[in-house]
């Protein structure tokens, strides 16, 4: 962690406009789950702007490494190998130290290891489909799997979910809590995926597409994806009148 | 031409999805070995917290009133004397015994879920005034596509409540009780409408 001071502002207001609206019926399991009052807004307080952090202490040598975490010694996931980077970033580009990022996917086939998930494609028994990691002291992160598979869901007659890694993201702060899912450069499933489709905007939508990167993929090992998250951003600490308190 | 804001959006939600519990609570889901225990899952006191012990249980349902089975909630709340445990509380140190923050999945045949931790104290609200005690929530699920705010104040603070500088503003006031966790004993009732008639309050934060 760098030896600067914790910042205490308050977050940029959240652009609704940008994010999925609650009611899309395009994906249907949102129409019953979707408030339909407008939300009360609320500058944040220390109830918003503070948040947990959490210690690298939680973390197991292998969190990071979806290929073996799970895998029987010796043996490993199957599925094209890859690693995924980036950087924990808010809207003001500064990095976020410290950022518990969690993430987990589909094995190669598309298959969950869920007691739901009912499609036919085989579990792989040397993988789980999670991991954690958190990032460093300029926001980076890091970690190896496979590419995960795409598969059908039930939603339309005939709904696939593109290749997809879902994350969930603490910055420093509550209101920073972000869950979101990362999709693959090139490939032509995003764009007809009903869950992609509740994001209006397209922009927004290649803003969750991870770039191939040869620059970073290992030779004859794994190649690389480059995969940026932005969290909101604190206003400055400009002159502030405020009363003893907060 | 001006100057450019050279800004960032944020990374725009997707929603948690029917497998978040693979992700968040591993072991609660089946998968067990590769982490030790689920962040977040076990009790939020130990011997040595400070403050009065409660339970807090209820249930996230959706429009036609059938409880969620796949919700994930979070909690993240002051200690007994309303200090938040983060490197942005610069008002003191919270009780080193609590962290404040939990999350549990939905009981998997009922959708139940429960939170043992302490009453909170009262947080200062940004001009001064101190809102009364409550607990952050942030509720996600398949189905929801950005996750959740609300926040549970408490039936036996009245006064305080009606203090409240957020409860105080709402216009509608007959939907302030959806923000009222209702406290028997030690355990504290706060169940969660999506929507409908009692539609639970939500906050943009």
């Amino acid at each position: 962690m760098k030896n600067t001071p914790p910042e205490t502002t308050p977050f940029f207001a959240r652009d609704r406009a940008w994010h999925p609206p609650a009611f899309t019926p395009g994906y249907k399991t949102s129409v019953l789950r979707s408030p339909q009052r407008a939300l009360i807004s609320l500058e944040g307080t220390k109830s918003e702007i503070t948040g947990p952090v959490f210690g690298h202490n939680i973390l197991g040598e292998f969190d990071n490494d979806l290929i073996v975490n799970y895998a029987k010694p010796g043996e490993m996931a199957l599925g094209e190998r890859i690693l995924v980077y980036g950087r924990v970033l808010d809207e003001r580009g500064v990095g976020i130290p410290g950022a518990l990022v969690e993430f987990w996917q589909a094995n190669a086939g598309g298959r969950y290891r869920h007691k739901k998930e009912t499609y036919l494609a085989p579990l792989d028994p040397n993988f789980g489909g999670f991991g954690r990691t958190i990032t460093d002291e300029n926001g980076g992160y890091v970690f190896k799997t496979i590419k995960p598979g795409p598969y059908p869901w039930p939603n339309g007659v005939n709904d696939w979910r593109p290749a997809h890694i879902h994350f969930s993201v603490f910055g420093h702060g509550f209101a920073q809590r972000l869950i979101t899912q990362m999709y693959f450069e090139g490939d032509p499933m995003i764009w007809i995926c009903p869950i992609v489709k509740t994001i209006p905007d397209e922009n927004a939508i290649k803003g969750l597409i991870a770039a191939l990167d040869m620059q970073n993929t290992v030779p004859h090992d794994m190649r690389a994806y480059k995969f940026d998250i932005i969290l909101r951003g604190r206003r400055s600490t400009f002159f502030e009148n405020r009363k003893e308190g907060n | 031409m001006v100057q450019p804001l050279t800004y960032f959006k944020e990374s725009a939600s997707q929603t948690a999805g029917p497998y978040v519990h693979i992700g968040c609570t591993p072991n609660f889901s089946g998968i067990t070995g590769v982490y030790a225990e689920d962040l977040g899952s076990g009790s939020l006191v130990n011997d040595n917290t400070r403050g009065e012990r409660i339970t807090i249980r209820g249930f996230v349902y959706d429009g036609v009133g059938t409880p969620l089975k796949d919700a994930l909630v979070e909690i993240w709340q002051a200690d007994a004397d309303g200090f938040y445990s983060s490197p942005s509380e610069t008002r003191g140190k919270a009780d080193p015994n609590f962290f404040g923050w939990a999350r549990q999945p939905g009981d998997m045949a009922t959708g139940e879920f429960a939170f043992e931790t302490i009453k909170p104290g009262k947080v200062p609200f940004r001009d001064g005034r101190l809102m009364a005690p409550h607990v952050n929530f942030w509720i996600v699920a398949r189905g929801i596509n950005l996750g959740l705010n609300t926040r549970m104040y408490f039936s036996d603070e009245e006064e305080a409540n009606a203090a409240d500088p957020i409860l105080s503003r709402i216009e509608h006031r007959v939907r302030v009780p959806t923000l009222i966790g209702r406290r028997e004993g030690n355990t504290v009732t706060f169940n969660i409408y999506l929507q409908g008639e009692n539609e639970t309050i939500f906050f943009d934060i």
